[in-house]
């Protein structure tokens, strides 16, 4: 089932002056592959994503699209060319109602649609993510985990080649919880292309078919989720020498 | 279209019918209070179908201005008047399209200090240019009476009407929705959002440039610092904020008051102008956050809620 | 040489204007464009100190500083604190603000054209000519030079060296971590905005002695001021002394070689090739 390769990074750098937030990081995420980026926190996950999404411009390094160089492109170009996300905080539009904020996404991603199918495609997408009875509410009137589907929808509904998804399930309650990792579940079971940074280890378990684990802005695993949490150096670089 | 955009558009061209019936009063005062009403009517649409949506505030409206009626001054003698009208637009739209792409893509701080210039450094470098070639202003001579500058205007109203209309229903008009709500997020979703920002000042710019070159027959003697007035975009901007950028006819509702007020104020404390000029500017912050239309949105909220309650 | 040294010396007062607008700008978050209006304020105090009772502008500083600092304050406190309060984002905090100190800045002008008319000022102080490597300068120019260079430091040092300063600074670089360490930010924002208007008074007592002004020409050194503090980069001191000092050398070039009429098309041109090239000021980082 799994297909050619979506997203490449092949020596991927970002420096903040002195400090290297990710350092000389490479791996693949290939079709219908939902791949887990995991660590520590301030490991480097978010900044590998922020470079992906093109929110930053990488120092060094080689990032493609399905074959085709992003590196260095403007987040827009790399939007259109595939490329959806959500933020780690949720970040709506706030003068607009839950439909318009999902039209947002299919006017001007991937796959551009405008008026009427636009809508209508929105409402599909908020169907997927089970929010078609609030189409028409304000954003200022959802709760927490709503206004996180109504972003996620948001991103979906350019149809992305791949998805990322900034610790999407962070800060739900365990009710929420539940309903967020099968709402991904129902994405990857469709054979989405998925990056999640999380922190969540039961939906890592669940949801990953691979992941790729980082620590102080390096990779220092990568493969299938059972081996890499079975790695010892993964645990150490999670709990600390004493434990290992 | 629907039904609703038929009936607004009926009732549009009803007051327009209206409003061009004016000039038969035959009452020159009336007539030119029109004038200024429906210059300041084109100025501050134009001026919120960009600063509107985007929160970038624009004082080059002089700036354009000024370069409009100059186009006018230096060209009647030349060329047929009808022409200079798209010549004063492309001339208008080209300095907004430098200015735009000099500054848009910085915060809104850099882009008021830029524009508040750009109108005295555009009138140094005319008066500077003339001083050099040896003449001090020019002379317009037109048989164009106040009537006839009124329906030059009015119908320079009604294109910009259906121009904000036709931008509201367009995918820019709902790229520049999302970049005023938050431009990371609109970048992140595929806008380039320099383009989308620099096409709006490039038309507002363009109608600011068309209004002076109108206007210029009315001067009869331009010279820089009547065409590049700075007062000019500080009374637009206070028009369009008084009376809400949130709708197509929010300047409209702050421009009538307001001219009448000025006309008032003006001819009884002509020394204090700029003390109620800045007065305004501070009771629209503190008093009327939004304008009119924020006033009527918040009212009818009102009136929602409390029928939803009964 | 002649030309830079005149150029040097006018940047020099520049310098002391921006650094009160940089202080505003760069601690509390508000673009003060009423900032000019405390100059000519500063100005005309000297002005009326002395011709009225022969008071040395040099002595007037020092009423006009705390006067200033009041007054400022008080403008913070009760027109801008409740603007940074309702502000939902910073994009909207900058309109209110952009909006509301125009405004202000009208009505200062108002307030001064109805009490003093709308005349030019200006007055004779230490206009003796001096010898500097061959040429004459007017001495008042250079003693206010010197005035402002003395100040200057004296702000550079107080910044970088005692506790205060230290604390200003934090907020500049970033008020949600100054926050963490125990900085009381909203009361030091009160206190930086109230700085920076008597160091910008001050400076206008100080340009006073040699630029004639009138009651609304405080929008001139506003624009001015700013296109200092974005050549030099918001928050940062070094940057704002070398841009007003290139500033006020490109200015007197143009001054005299081409036209006095198009100094502040001069300062614009300037403006623009910073806009493009480095619009993250002289020493700035690009931002991330």
């Amino acid at each position: 089932m799994m297909g050619g390769t979506v997203i490449s990074l092949r020596g991927a750098t970002k420096q903040f002056g002195g400090l290297v937030a990710v350092d000389n990081v490479s791996f693949e995420v290939r079709e219908h592959e939902v791949m887990g980026l995991i660590g520590p926190n301030g490991s480097g996950k978010s900044t590998t994503l922020n470079l992906i999404s093109g929110a930053l411009p990488a120092t060094d390094g080689d990032i493609a699209l399905k074959g085709q160089e992003i590196t260095g492109l403007p987040a827009r170009d790399i939007a259109r060319k595939g490329v959806a996300r959500t933020f780690q905080l949720v970040r709506l539009l706030p003068s607009m109602n839950v439909i318009e904020n999902v039209m947002a996404g299919a006017v001007f991603g991937h796959r551009r649609r405008w008026g009427a199918s636009a809508e209508r495609h929105a409402k599909q997408v908020l169907e997927t993510v089970g929010l078609a009875d609030k189409a028409k509410a304000h954003t200022s009137q959802l709760t927490y985990i709503d206004t996180k589907r109504v972003e996620l929808a948001r991103a979906l509904a350019g149809e992305p080649e791949v998805l990322l998804l900034d610790e999407w399930l962070a800060g739900l309650n365990p009710t929420e919880l539940t309903e967020g990792i099968d709402l991904i579940h129902r994405l990857r079971d469709e054979g989405r292309t998925i990056i999640l940074v999380e922190h969540v280890m039961d939906a890592i378990r669940s949801l990953c078919d691979a992941c790729v684990v980082m620590s102080s802005g390096k990779k220092i695993a990568e493969g299938t989720t059972d081996e890499v949490l079975s790695d010892p150096e993964v645990i150490r670089a999670y709990l600390g020498d004493d434990d290992a | 279209m629907k039904r609703d955009e038929w009936k607004t558009l009926g009732w549009g061209a009803g007051l327009l019918v209206v409003a061009a019936l004016l000039p038969l009063t035959g009452d020159g005062y009336l007539i030119s209070l029109g004038v200024t009403i429906a210059m300041y009517t084109v100025l501050a649409t134009s001026w919120a179908l960009f600063s509107g949506p985007t929160h970038y505030i624009s004082l080059a409206t002089a700036a354009f201005f000024g370069v409009g009626t100059y186009v006018t001054g230096s060209g009647i003698e030349v060329l047929p008047y009808w022409l200079l009208l798209p010549i004063a637009a492309v001339v208008g739209g080209v300095l907004a399209a430098l200015v735009g792409l000099a500054t848009l893509r910085l915060s809104g701080v850099y882009f008021v200090i830029f524009t508040l210039g750009l109108a005295e450094m555009t009138r140094q470098a005319v008066t500077w240019y003339q001083n050099q070639t040896g003449h001090k202003g020019t002379y317009v001579l037109t048989d164009f009476t106040d009537n006839d500058i009124y329906w030059q205007l009015l119908g320079l109203a009604a294109l910009v009407y259906l121009v904000g209309w036709a931008i509201g229903r367009s995918r820019l008009g709902f790229a520049l929705r999302i970049i005023g709500d938050d431009e990371d997020v609109a970048r992140h979703v595929g806008i380039n959002t320099a383009l989308s920002k620099v096409a709006l000042f490039i038309v507002s710019g363009a109608v600011a440039a068309v209004v002076g070159a109108i206007i210029a027959p009315r001067y009869v003697y331009i010279e820089p610092s009547t065409a590049f007035t700075p007062m000019l975009s500080f009374q637009v901007v206070i028009m369009a904020l008084l009376g809400g950028t949130g709708r197509l006819w929010g300047p409209l509702v702050g421009v009538i008051p307001f001219t009448l007020l000025w006309e008032a104020i003006s001819s009884s404390f002509p020394n204090q102008t700029t003390l109620l000029l800045g007065l305004s500017f501070l009771a629209i912050v503190y008093l009327l956050p939004g304008g009119f239309v924020g006033l009527y949105d918040r009212l009818k909220g009102r009136a929602a809620k409390r029928s939803a309650l009964a | 040489m002649d030309i830079v040294i005149t150029g040097l010396i006018l940047g020099g007062t520049y310098a002391l204007i921006a650094l009160g607008l940089n202080l505003q700008y760069g601690v509390s978050r508000i673009m003060n464009l009423a900032n000019g209006e405390m100059l000519v304020i500063g100005a005309f105090t000297a002005f009326t100190l002395f011709t009225v009772a022969q008071v040395s502008p040099l002595l007037t500083i020092f009423i006009v500083a705390p006067v200033a600092y009041v007054l400022n304050w008080l403008i913070y406190r009760i027109m801008l604190r409740p603007l940074v309060n309702r502000a939902k984002n910073r994009g909207m905090l900058e309109q209110d603000a952009i909006l509301t100190t125009f405004g202000l800045s009208f009505v200062m002008v108002g307030i001064m054209l109805w009490a003093f008319g709308g005349d030019y000022f200006s007055y004779s102080y230490l206009s003796r000519p001096v010898v500097i490597f061959g040429d004459n300068f007017g001495l008042n120019r250079v003693v206010a030079f010197l005035c402002a260079a003395i100040l200057c430091a004296g702000l550079y040092l107080w910044l970088n060296v005692s506790r205060a300063g230290m604390a200003i600074r934090a907020v500049a670089v970033s008020p949600e971590h100054a926050r963490l360490v125990g900085i009381d930010v909203p009361k030091l924002s009160a206190r930086a905005f109230a700085l920076g208007g008597a160091v910008t008074a001050v400076g206008g007592a100080v340009i006073s002695t040699f630029l004639t002004l009138d009651a609304s020409t405080g929008v001139m050194f506003t624009m001015k001021a700013l296109i200092i503090v974005i050549m030099g980069g918001v928050g940062d001191v070094r940057g704002t002394i070398l841009a007003a000092l290139v500033l006020g050398v490109g200015e007197t070039m143009v001054a005299t070689l081409i036209d006095p009429g198009l100094t502040l098309a001069a300062a614009y041109a300037l403006f623009i090739l910073i806009l493009l090239f480095r619009p993250q000021g002289f020493f700035g980082r690009k931002p991330t």
